[in-house]
């Protein structure tokens, strides 16, 4: 198939959105996410992060959305504003906000449905669903178990299985951290590298704990306010003095801030 | 005893027949929450489809069957393509007015035809003397009729549980947005559950006409009675749908054979299932086998 003419898998270009033909939420935004790669979006509540993940799978239109300017292509193809069977049936698919498990699904019904777009033979469907409890061996005990009565960390897992099984060749996750433990958190973000490692899959994670993320990933934009204000590689990003303080709560000095000196004088700071 | 058993195997035959007819309604409700009011219409045209194939153009009983089947099956999807796609993502309380609608318009339609007015009977393709074991008669066209309506619930069980497109359904029922980003196509899993839905009305609707005779006035009432059945089961459970059909059948033959007469009560069979209704939405309002939402704090 052919490729962006740049070379990057997915390609969004200035895009702006609406929702409802009134409330505009993003602001030109432009990012690339190169094959094989993993890319962070951070930013903080409100900035527009969920909507550009949005924008790319097409989810858009369920809320009402829509995108006015720019363009979205992934590998090669013009995506913006088409409907959510086409991005994932190029390879695009996400691992939405919250989990969204189906409830009422077993553990393995979840998985499985992970599937359906998927239009090669049903024994390599079956082997990548086994691999899946190799992945996630937490699963396998779990299988037969309502997918709603599971733990967040389960869910998670169970979600992320479920958008592999559709063979992407690049994966979005929308703030895979969401309301877990720490350790939890570790878990699910080492996971991540391993998928981007071993199943070669492309990784675009929408994060808040910027630490984490930063961490694993090979470049990251940040989101303000339905802009891109910074981006960069991870590892400059984490060296920023900006960055630092504002998204991982550190101070020049590399200290920790306390409570107190929060207190006493409040600074925000405003990339524009 | 022997009269116990009668009302008992004329309760069984009945009550799945009402399962059949409750089992569309569920398809349509489990995956895309919309109550289907015209749904005794569908049976009815089903019904009227079967018979006009076989007594009108003498198509053998068995192949009709599967012809009516066939068509209603499209029917349904039609009328979903046509009327209920363009609904999708509006209030529920639009697409349900949207089906009262369409239950007009059927009616409409149905009295235009020859159908909307006299009874027609299917002509015997089964031997005519009853089956009589230990003085309970059976006749053929119960039996094949009850063996069919299992056939038809167990293959859709095996369907919604054991193939990808059917668990998909499942999901398009659980979680919209999560089942679009996966790449379920939304319109194709509504389209696919009214086909199906029409599908086991058309057998319902020819399983009636077979064993009772069709008549449009008696079918309009048997679409209503599909409510009261729904709803003991609960609204999204094909177990549900087929074991409040069974209970339901078994009450009203029941009713019927010992409360008619006595202390000058007659038609209880009729009454019974809203009776019955009332009971159930005051203590078990997610009926027997209704889905309750799991909330995880």
């Amino acid at each position: 198939m052919e490729k962006g003419s740049n070379g990057s898998l997915l390609e969004v270009n200035n895009i702006e959105v609406v929702y409802n033909d009134i409330i505009q939420v993003l602001r030109g935004v432009s990012l690339k996410v190169e094959t094989g790669s993993i890319v962070a979006l951070l930013g903080t509540n409100g900035a527009g992060k969920t909507t550009t993940l949005r924008a790319i799978s097409g989810l858009l239109k369920p809320e009402n959305g829509f995108v006015r300017e720019g363009y979205v292509r992934f590998n090669g193809h013009d995506i913006t504003n088409s409907l959510g069977t086409q991005a994932v049936g190029l390879g695009a698919v996400l691992v939405p906000e919250g989990r969204r498990v189906f409830k009422h699904l077993t553990v393995d019904e979840n998985i499985r449905v992970g599937s359906i777009i998927r239009r090669d033979a049903a024994r390599r469907i079956r082997d990548d669903h086994a691999l899946m409890y190799d992945h996630f061996p937490r699963l396998r005990h779990i299988s037969n178990r309502l997918a709603g009565y599971c733990s967040g960390g389960e869910q998670q897992m169970i979600a992320i299985a479920r958008a592999l099984m559709a063979g992407p060749r690049m994966l979005m996750l929308d703030e895979p951290s969401l309301g877990l433990a720490p350790l939890l958190v570790s878990e699910i973000f080492s996971n991540i590298e391993k998928i981007n490692r071993e199943l070669n899959a492309t990784i675009l994670v929408v994060e808040q704990n910027a630490k984490i993320a930063l961490g694993i990933s090979h470049y990251a934009y940040i989101m303000e306010s339905g802009k891109i204000v910074l981006e960069g590689e991870s590892r400059e990003l984490q060296e920023n003095p900006d960055v630092k303080e504002f998204y991982m709560g550190l101070t020049q000095g590399g200290g920790r801030k306390s409570f107190k000196q929060v207190k006493s004088y409040k600074r925000r700071k405003r990339w524009m | 005893m022997s009269y116990f058993l009668q009302l008992v195997v004329s309760g069984i035959v009945v009550g799945s027949i009402y399962a059949l007819s409750a089992l569309g309604f569920v398809l349509i409700y489990k995956s895309s929450r919309v109550l289907n009011i015209a749904h005794g219409q569908i049976i009815a045209s089903g019904a009227f489809i079967t018979y006009s194939l076989t007594v009108w153009m003498g198509i053998p009983l068995v192949l009709s069957f599967a012809l009516g089947l066939c068509i209603t099956f499209f029917l349904a999807m039609s009328v979903e393509r046509i009327f209920l796609r363009r609904l999708i993502g509006e209030p529920i309380i639009s697409v349900i007015m949207v089906t009262i609608g369409l239950m007009s318009i059927l009616d409409g339609i149905i009295y235009l035809t020859p159908f909307g007015t006299e009874n027609f009977s299917f002509p015997p393709f089964l031997p005519t003397t009853p089956l009589v074991f230990s003085g309970v008669s059976v006749s053929w066209t119960q039996l094949v009729g009850v063996a069919l309506t299992a056939a038809m619930i167990g293959g859709l069980s095996w369907f919604f549980r054991r193939s990808t497109m059917g668990i998909a359904m499942r999901a398009v029922a659980d979680d919209q947005m999560a089942a679009m980003s996966i790449g379920i196509s939304i319109p194709k899993v509504f389209g696919l559950a009214w086909a199906l839905a029409g599908m086991s009305a058309a057998a319902a609707g020819a399983l009636i006409g077979n064993i009772t005779g069709l008549n449009f006035d008696t079918l309009h009432a048997f679409g209503i009675t599909v409510f009261p059945v729904v709803i003991l089961g609960g609204l999204d459970s094909i177990l549900g749908a087929v074991v409040a059909g069974i209970i339901m059948g078994l009450i009203q033959q029941f009713a019927a054979g010992y409360l008619d007469g006595s202390w000058g009560l007659s038609s209880t069979g009729e009454i019974m299932p809203y009776l019955i209704l009332l009971v159930i939405l005051l203590f078990k309002p997610h009926g027997l086998f209704g889905i309750h939402e799991i909330e995880r704090v």
